[in-house]
């Protein structure tokens, strides 16, 4: 089965999926969400028997295919992945079954095509595996643009309030990071003597001066992609207009392509460039972690809230790949996968609870643990997931990143771990105020707040909540794909772990 | 006194450009002689044909690569390549210039010498059929631009110039509706267009002097002996920059590049809207093939000379472009400082001093034409009972009112954009990498920071179109007849054929990126 064209397959089947959804009849959109959820999870069985037939130990890519694209510019269809891709294309697999199902009602509140909303979700799919799986420059930048496309569209017309002004702000911030890196793109193609194969450019001797520059390109677009501080901004009105389903791909998958390509693009192809930038990425990560905690703190709109937890969580991870250790970059890599589903539930579970309410501002809710109390408990752990509390699979990510980066750089580990107690902070503080406390007594009248969750949320979040207490109790099965591509990674800009009694320590712990 | 000798002239090699000139003369008859009824029909016909004859002819001599005519005609790959373009996106325009069904009896005035916003006036505009004459007036335009590209000398440019120039000025004046603006764009057009025409020449000229300079050599303004002496005179330079710098205001104010541009956002405005979009195709094709000519010919040798300053004017015609078009109301004034800002970027490709260069530049022009002439095929389709809806505001909503030209459109400015797998993003991958490679990196910066202030302009249509609730006054979309649908449907086509698979178009026009000399 290793022979089976599994990258290029994944990439297609969701666009085939969606282009049949997208001429379904407009009158039935109970059909189109029954063949979107069925392709979905097509994909999934698919990527599960990829992900078995992964050899861990094997050749750091795998799954290598190649078809000639535009010869004249040495531009071929590559597709091959390592453990990272494999991971995320997992998540992917994994959360946009869970988000179609999750999404079953959001498009009716609009006026626009329902059929259309899903298929719009499975062109994304298709777009965001296809990112992962390039192993093609010029593949990767056209599937990191194109990906905007549909993500406009979902963030524009289907969104909530002020949902025009966030979807052009995304598409422009995206755009803006993205020429920049087409001009580097163009640059490394001319430096790397006309080819886009990442292997072969990966061998490239560059110049000082032009790898620094050609950093900064890659470096710029997935900085906004994340996003780091201060490249942010788009992702609260973004994260906070999108439909919630939306809203957790963009947050829970998107938003890692910044991250997934400074490990595959930055560090592998410029590693000179990296390691004189990583003070400073260094630096954009910590005041990430504290300024996004602390804005969290003062949100008052649910989503935003929660967007501005994940641009505190990519601190972290931006910490993590810049400490330039195995076990960072593994915790890094694990947070991630990790960020994906933790964030990625909490933002379904606050979308069920933002459609019931009719409302996202917190001070609207009040006490509603009362009235919807699996809900609650289910918001609850989720909080919980993503203030990193042992036994939840982030945990052990966080505590990866911190350990690794404090066997190099201990100041940044140290104001890094204050992010801690502000994620206790602003998550239980919007717990307490939404589901805790005295009952709003408003909300009795609201009718939706009088169902609990239904089978098919229950579903939903089912496996999520499963899958976050696997992996915080037992990680191996997922550290040990992503190890061996880590190490070749600090293998690359020829970083060597110090002091291997604690490394090694460590490395039992991720275990 | 020396005999005259009658130059030899290779007819084949001539063929496409006496074809398209005889054909305008043939137009002038059938005006005369055919009946009024089938007029229009008969001149589109053979307009339509002679096209296809010249388009055959260019497939035909693919292999030549000779100069005749007395060396003032080159025939080589960049000319055929150019020549075929302007032809097919000719066909494209004339596509639009004779459809009569989006608007009763077509988008040209039905007496041009009727006094505007009379009670005639009104008249003409309820549905009298167009004039006829918008079809020889074109073959010439297209005869002028064919020789244009193909000009071996200075004075065969000048007279291509004018051959071209002054049927399009007159093309302008001829819209059925807002006579007008229509008016004022022709007045303006021709104006502007005498005194670069003016600068032109006299930039032969001095360039004419300054070959006398060379000992042993008689003086001439064909590019062999413009080349030799560039590198041989022993003369001052003056006459020479002088010169150039004359010619290449005439060039490039029919480029639209800034500084010369101003005419632009006028002239589309107020011009009937597939002339326009013949203009914004064929005419920019014309004048960078001539460009491309002339710099990469005549004045190779004086390359570090004009290379920065041509590259001040390529930044700030990006500039221009882009910054002004973020404030534009009305979609056809969008569209030209977009264009503007796309002569910016080709003259990106100008400045590549290399064979990819030059392959980029031309595949970028034929990219861009599509996607600009189906660009204006849309505009031709947005109306109200006043004819051609133009102000973006009128354009809100338009997504749910007619989802299919809508998204269209949204295609055709995601192009225009630079997104992948659109032509627009390989044509500026086309031009920028060689630009690059060729140690213009000031140039690859500039062009992608003008490309994001560009794409604001862009999205604002598509958020109007397609996020904003229809208003009251937000107009329908004429459901097309078959000359504009095939036209659009071809232009959409093109843009993402060429987008997801440029090799063919590559590797055609690597294949005659190399000028004879």
């Amino acid at each position: 089965m290793s022979n089976f064209p599994f990258l290029s397959v994944l990439t297609v089947a969701p666009l085939v999926g969606a282009l049949v959804v997208a001429f379904l009849p407009r009158h039935r959109p109970e059909l189109a969400k029954q063949v979107a959820f069925a392709w979905s999870l097509l994909v999934l069985v698919l990527s599960v028997v990829m992900w078995v037939s992964f050899n861990a130990g094997g050749d750091r890519f795998q799954f290598r295919e190649s078809y000639s694209w535009i010869p004249n510019w040495g531009v071929s269809f590559t597709f091959a992945a390592d453990g990272i891709a494999l991971v995320m294309l997992m998540l992917i697999a994994v959360l946009v079954p869970l988000v179609i199902l999750a999404s079953w009602h959001d498009a009716e509140s609009s006026k626009r095509s329902i059929p259309v909303y899903f298929a719009l979700l499975l062109i994304l799919e298709s777009t965001m595996i296809g990112v992962f799986a390039a192993a093609d420059v010029f593949l990767f930048y056209v599937f990191f643009e194109v990906m905007l496309v549909p993500m406009y569209f979902l963030i524009g017309s289907y969104g909530g309030h002020q949902r025009q002004y966030a979807a052009v702000k995304f598409f422009l911030y995206s755009l803006v990071g993205g020429l920049f890196m087409l001009a580097a793109v163009i640059g490394l193609w001319v430096v790397g003597g006309k080819t886009f194969d990442w292997q072969a450019l990966s061998q490239v001797d560059i110049s000082t001066g032009t790898e620094r520059w050609l950093f900064l390109g890659f470096f710029l677009a997935f900085a906004i992609k994340a996003p780091f501080f201060p490249f942010h901004t788009w992702l609260p009105d973004a994260g906070g207009a999108a439909p919630a389903g939306a809203a957790a791909l963009l947050v829970g998958v998107l938003d890692k392509v910044g991250t997934f390509g400074i490990l595959r693009y930055c560090l592998p192809l410029f590693p000179e460039a990296s390691k004189w930038f990583a003070p400073w990425a260094l630096a954009l990560g910590v005041i990430g972690i504290i300024y996004a905690a602390l804005l969290a703190v003062g949100q008052n709109d649910l989503k935003r809230l929660v967007s501005y937890t994940s641009i505190a969580h990519f601190g972290f991870i931006g910490v993590g790949i810049f400490a330039f250790t195995t076990q960072a970059g593994t915790g890094a890599v694990l947070y991630m996968l990790n960020h994906g589903l933790a964030t990625g539930l909490l933002f379904l579970v606050v979308g069920m609870l933002i459609s019931r309410r009719g409302s996202a501002l917190i001070s609207d809710f009040g006490g509603a643990g009362k009235l919807v109390p699996v809900l609650a408990g289910v918001l609850f752990f989720a909080g919980l997931a993503s203030l990193a509390l042992p036994g939840t699979a982030p945990f052990i990510s966080e505590f990866l990143v911190l350990i690794g980066t404090f066997t190099v750089n201990k100041p940044v580990a140290v104001i890094a771990t204050v992010g801690i107690i502000l994620a206790a902070a602003y998550v239980l503080w919007m717990v307490q105020r939404t589901t805790q406390g005295t009952l709003n007594p408003t909300l009795t009248e609201v009718d939706g707040m009088r169902r609990d969750l239904n089978l098919r949320e229950k579903v939903v979040v089912a496996p999520l909540v499963a899958l976050i207490l696997l992996l915080g109790f037992y990680p191996k099965p997922v550290t040990d794909v992503i190890n061996p591509a880590v190490q070749a990674t600090m293998d690359d800009i020829g970083s060597t772990d110090p002091a291997p009694s604690v490394g090694g320590t460590v490395q039992e712990a991720g275990r | 006194m020396t005999e005259l000798k009658l130059p030899s002239l290779d007819y084949a090699a001539l063929a496409p450009i006496m074809i398209m000139l005889g054909t305008a003369l043939l137009g002038v008859l059938v005006e005369a002689f055919v009946p009024r009824r089938t007029r229009h029909v008969v001149q589109l016909t053979v307009a339509l044909l002679a096209v296809l004859a010249a388009l055959t002819m260019v497939v035909l001599n693919a292999d030549d690569r000779l100069v005749t005519a007395g060396q003032s005609i080159a025939v080589d790959g960049p000319t055929l390549f150019l020549q075929g373009a302007i032809l097919v996106l000719a066909a494209m325009a004339l596509l639009l210039i004779g459809d009569r069904t989006v608007e009763r009896g077509g988008a040209f005035v039905a007496q041009a010498a009727v006094t505007a916003e009379s009670a005639d006036d009104r008249k003409q505009a309820e549905g009298r059929n167009g004039l006829t004459e918008v079809y020889p007036l074109v073959t010439f335009a297209i005869g002028g631009m064919l020789i244009f590209v193909a000009a071996n000398d200075l004075l065969t440019m000048f007279i291509a110039l004018e051959v071209f120039s002054l049927p399009l000025y007159l093309l302008c004046a001829l819209a059925r509706r807002r006579r007008l603006l229509s008016q004022e764009a022709a007045m303006k057009y021709f104006l502007l267009g005498a005194y670069a025409s003016a600068f032109f020449l006299f930039g032969v000229a001095l360039i004419y002097g300054f070959t006398a300079g060379v000992p042993g050599r008689s003086a001439g303004v064909d590019f062999a002996t413009i080349n030799a002496a560039v590198s041989e005179s022993p003369a001052s330079p003056v006459l020479l920059f002088a010169g150039m710098a004359l010619l290449a205001i005439g060039l490039l104010f029919k480029a639209a590049a800034a500084p010369f541009h101003v005419w632009t956002p006028d002239v589309y405005q107020g011009a009937p809207t597939p002339v326009t979009g013949f203009m914004a195709a064929c005419t920019k094709v014309a004048a960078f093939g001539a460009l491309l000519r002339v710099f990469h010919v005549a004045f190779e040798g004086g390359g570090w000379d004009f290379t920065p300053v041509l590259g001040a004017v390529a930044v700030l015609t990006m500039l221009v472009g882009a910054v002004l078009a973020v404030t534009q109301t009305d979609i056809k004034r969008l569209l030209a400082y977009s264009s503007i800002a796309n002569a910016g970027y080709l003259l990106v490709g100008v400045l590549a001093p290399s064979r990819d260069g030059l392959s980029g530049t031309m595949f970028y022009l034929v990219a861009y034409g599509f996607s600009v002439l189906a660009a204006f095929a849309v505009v031709t389709l947005v109306r109200d009972a006043d004819g051609e809806a133009t102000h973006l505001s009128r354009w809100a909503g338009l997504g749910r009112r007619s989802p299919f030209y809508a998204g269209l459109f949204t295609f055709i400015l995601l192009a225009f954009a630079g997104i992948p797998l659109t032509s627009g993003f390989t044509s500026k991958f086309a031009v920028f990498g060689p630009a690059l490679e060729g140690g213009q990196a000031w140039l690859v910066i500039a062009g992608v920071l003008t490309s994001m202030v560009l794409a604001f302009p862009y999205l604002r249509v598509v958020v109007m179109m397609w996020l904003s609730e229809p208003g009251e006054s937000t107009p329908t979309v004429t459901v097309p007849g078959g000359l504009t649908s095939a036209a659009l449907m071809i232009g959409v086509l093109a843009t993402l054929a060429l987008g997801v698979a440029p090799d063919p178009l590559l590797d055609l026009a690597t294949g005659a990126a190399e000028f004879v000399r």
